[in-house]
């Protein structure tokens, strides 16, 4: 496989790998949400190891089993486990309606990319073209956190947002060191367990994991 | 002047004309097979057509002229577009003489005048399916532009020629881009067919139909046309698909080309055909406020084809 071959192929995954960011930000069933960071997860595992096997830096090799592991298998099924447990079956409501969202999030697109042209100049990386949807990645999931009311979602929006910062690493330095990426690895591992128990802090609180409820917290004037 | 450009033009029209009531037919088809029913047959909307043809015209006695002009305005439209897509050969009489934008515009009158037509009459009816007509159409129509637009910056021409050429000759690369403008188009040609899930072409339910609102109160041959053009808009897109995202074996300017690009045009239109039923039998249709909704990521495709043209090749 040659170079340019293994760059096109992981152009196509940085497509996919938007085009994914996109579904969860206009997704509206919960379930469709796991599937989709599923599906996120699994794309940016696939990238990983592409880049790896094509800048010949095979400690990414780990980096991608490890995304495997955690967000395409482990990070869905916890996440599915509390919706289970927590019987959340309603579809969600979000701030803004959808086309809006949308419509932000291309004028996001378009801002990452003008914010990473000059970086892209100077890269001789493989892989530097990817770097504005890895930007976009993590913008999107920003915007995903900002417009969605569910706690859960925003959990979500959080993680993609997390698979943006992955993506940016890949794509701009072939990967952070490895000591790194298994620190981060554990601390979203973690930061799941955690979510679980506030969750359930949350609900059983507020009777609901709407966090406009929270607003009750706050004093009168 | 040369004279194959002007022979495979008219052998294209004629095409056009006789496989699009087919091509309708071959939907149908697969459409009872996959449902477990028993079809009419590959030919069935062409004896329709011509059942239609020897039916009396009745008209309403408030009818004025543009509910008689528009059957043959849509249908000439119709066969003014089949005259420029290369679906055959790149090498036609018209092809120069318009490029997609021109073809999106043509579409449009045609739209237009059908949404007049139904409001023409003054039935309730009419006038709703106009104004959802143009709902859609007002969606569409920046989302197909966007489309386009994206094919076009890839082959660096709007012609039409110059796409199939470009698309079908260069060499082979993954591009995300021409993906994302294939699944937006795909989506726009199910909005602007009217197919499940934003139409259903099969009913005459008051509260869901579009097109066949417009077009309640046309009968005999205006009916035939209409029906037709209508017809011919299906196969259009389905060749205008083909061309901008499939193009390999369409002709280059000499007869020789022409039997193997037929063939090959019958063999993606199969396919395109299956496609199709395969996605109109796994959805069911949408309410039409939801509509918006799935234009809108046909919109957003179309941009993220765009962008990744500029962002990742």
């Amino acid at each position: 496989m040659t170079t340019s071959l293994a760059a096109q192929i992981n152009s196509v995954l940085a497509a996919l790998i938007l085009l994914t960011a996109f579904g969860l930000l206009v997704q509206r069933r919960i379930y469709g949400l796991l599937h989709l960071f599923a599906w996120q997860g699994l794309f940016l595992s696939i990238s990983t190891a592409l880049v790896g096997y094509a800048a010949g830096s095979h400690h990414l090799y780990i980096s991608s089993i490890l995304t495997l592991a955690l967000k395409v298998i482990l990070l869905p099924y916890i996440l599915h486990a509390l919706i289970v447990r927590l019987q959340i079956r309603k579809e969600i409501e979000a701030v803004v309606n959808v086309p809006t969202t949308m419509l932000i999030g291309i004028a996001l697109v378009i801002f990452s990319y003008h914010l990473t042209a000059p970086i892209m100049e100077l890269s001789t990386l493989v892989t530097r073209s990817t770097l504005a949807v890895a930007l976009a990645t993590v913008m999107l999931g920003l915007l995903m956190m900002i417009t969605r009311r569910h706690a859960v979602t925003q959990i979500i929006g959080f993680l993609a947002l997390e698979n943006g910062l992955f993506f940016a690493a890949t794509s701009a330095t072939y990967g952070m060191p490895l000591v790194v990426e298994l620190g981060v690895a554990l601390d979203i591992l973690i930061a799941a367990f955690v979510f679980g128990i506030f969750f359930f802090q949350i609900r059983t609180t507020f009777e609901s994991l709407d966090v406009n409820q929270m607003a009750k917290l706050k004093e009168e004037d | 002047m040369k004279t194959y450009p002007l022979i495979t033009e008219i052998l294209q029209i004629v095409a056009v004309l006789i496989l699009a009531p087919i091509f309708i037919g071959w939907i149908r088809m697969v459409k009872c097979w996959l449902q477990g029913r028993t079809s009419a047959g590959l030919f069935q909307p062409l004896r329709d057509i011509i059942k239609l043809f020897y039916k009396e015209v009745v008209l309403a006695e408030n009818a004025s002229w543009i509910f008689r002009f528009t059957p043959y305005l849509v249908f000439g439209v119709s066969v003014l577009a089949a005259a420029i897509i290369p679906i055959l050969s790149t090498d036609l009489s018209l092809a120069l003489t318009a490029d997609a934008i021109v073809l999106v515009a043509l579409f449009a009158i045609a739209r237009f005048f059908t949404a007049l037509a139904g409001m023409d009459i003054g039935t309730a009816f009419g006038g709703m399916g106009s104004s959802r007509e143009m709902m859609i159409a007002s969606l569409s129509e920046p989302a197909m532009l966007m489309a386009i637009f994206t094919v076009s910056l890839v082959a660096q021409s709007t012609s039409l020629a110059q796409i199939a050429l470009v698309i079908g000759h260069g060499p082979f690369i993954l591009r995300p881009s021409l993906a994302f403008a294939l699944l937006a188009f795909v989506l726009i040609a199910i909005a602007e067919n009217g197919r499940i899930p934003v139409d259903n072409p099969a009913t005459h339910l008051e509260l869901t139909m579009i097109h066949e609102a417009m077009i309640l109160e046309y009968s005999g041959r205006h009916l035939a046309l209409i029906e037709w053009a209508s017809m011919m808009k299906l196969f259009l897109f389905a060749s205008l698909g083909i061309v901008a995202f499939f193009p390999w074996g369409i002709g280059e300017g000499s007869l020789k080309d022409i039997p193997i690009a037929f063939v090959l045009l019958i063999a993606k239109l199969f396919i395109a055909g299956i496609v199709l039923v395969l996605i109109e039998t796994g959805l069911a249709k949408m309410r039409i406020f939801r509509v918006p909704e799935f234009l809108g990521s046909a919109f957003l495709f179309a941009t993220l084809g765009m962008l990744s043209y500029f962002i990742l090749e």
